[in-house]
């Protein structure tokens, strides 16, 4: 893989170099998101009335730990409140989460090498990133304590491959929201995490 | 008669104490992740709130150095649709009362 970042051309548009397998990887990522994040047909039947002003009246606190990160509670320490508040925000939220997929996975389709965001793409491509890298943190089970210690796992370990790819998203959405705002991250201090 | 139809709507308000009491606020809390990009925290925090690149370097700063930090205050209503914002960009927010 190359491991080029998104860059400001000096025509003031965000752009991407990239490879047929980072493409790959990318498109293969971004449609095992969609998925995850794609409301429940089933719930989506019962009502069209309630799905078509964002309420899912069966939406519940997820099992999977992944689900959990991206749609998490709104009340820390009231879960009726919490649930009221998933039936009323989670299918638009779910919504919005696929809709940022759907431009990502355009983007990629319509682009060879180098892809070019259009107007309205870079914030699409920035909450993607993000909640791809949310989620494959949660499948890593990647914590503020145990984070530095994945950068000397063995190639042989089954989670070195998808540390790689959590590795390169993040490169990609730190060079994407420095190509937008000139921000940068602060790298970790010495002590980070204690 | 019209009042008949008026004063039950009047007694189902469940935020009433809220309404009458601007002074006691709910608050917008964004909790710290090994996630999150410093970077993009801040890009947040000034897309969605509009705050000045400093405000929100400085609550950036807030929610990784101590945990968390308050990020908005205001009704519950608007509290939740910060949450809700604070959800789409993928931050781990919450809201409660101000107390």
């Amino acid at each position: 893989m190359a491991m080029h970042g998104f860059r400001r051309t000096a025509r003031d548009r965000i752009v991407l170099r990239t490879d047929d397998v980072e493409r790959t990887i990318l498109t293969a990522l971004v449609l095992q998101l969609a998925e995850l994040v794609r409301p429940d047909a089933d719930a989506l039947d019962q009502d069209p009335l309630a799905a078509m002003v964002g309420i899912d009246p069966f939406a519940v606190t997820p099992d999977d730990p992944a689900l959990h990160r991206l749609f998490p509670d709104a009340y820390a320490d009231d879960e009726d409140a919490s649930a009221e508040f998933r039936r009323f925000t989670e299918r638009s939220l779910r919504d919005a989460k696929l809709a940022h997929a759907g431009t990502v996975l355009a983007s990629l389709e319509r682009s060879g090498s180098k892809i070019t965001l259009a107007d309205g793409e870079a914030h699409a491509w920035l909450g993607t990133l993000n909640d791809l890298r949310l989620t494959l943190a949660s499948r890593l089970d990647l914590q503020a304590d145990n984070h530095e210690s994945f950068y000397d796992l063995d190639q042989e370990d089954p989670r070195f491959p998808l540390f790689q790819i959590y590795d390169w998203f993040t490169f990609l959405q730190e060079t994407l929201v420095h190509a937008l705002t000139g921000l940068i991250s602060e790298p970790p201090a010495p002590d980070a995490g204690s | 008669m019209a009042p008949v139809g008026i004063a039950p709507v009047e007694l189902e308000r469940p935020e009433a104490d809220v309404v009458a009491a601007p002074d006691t606020p709910w608050i917008t809390i964004v909790w710290n992740d090994p996630v999150n990009l410093m970077s993009y925290v801040t890009y947040v925090f000034m897309t969605y709130f509009s705050y000045p690149k400093e405000k929100a370097q400085k609550l950036m700063n807030d929610v990784h150095t101590q945990g968390r930090a308050v990020v908005s205050a205001g009704s519950r209503e608007e509290m939740e649709r910060d949450v809700t914002a604070m959800h789409s960009y993928g931050l781990w927010a919450t809201l409660q009362k101000d107390d």
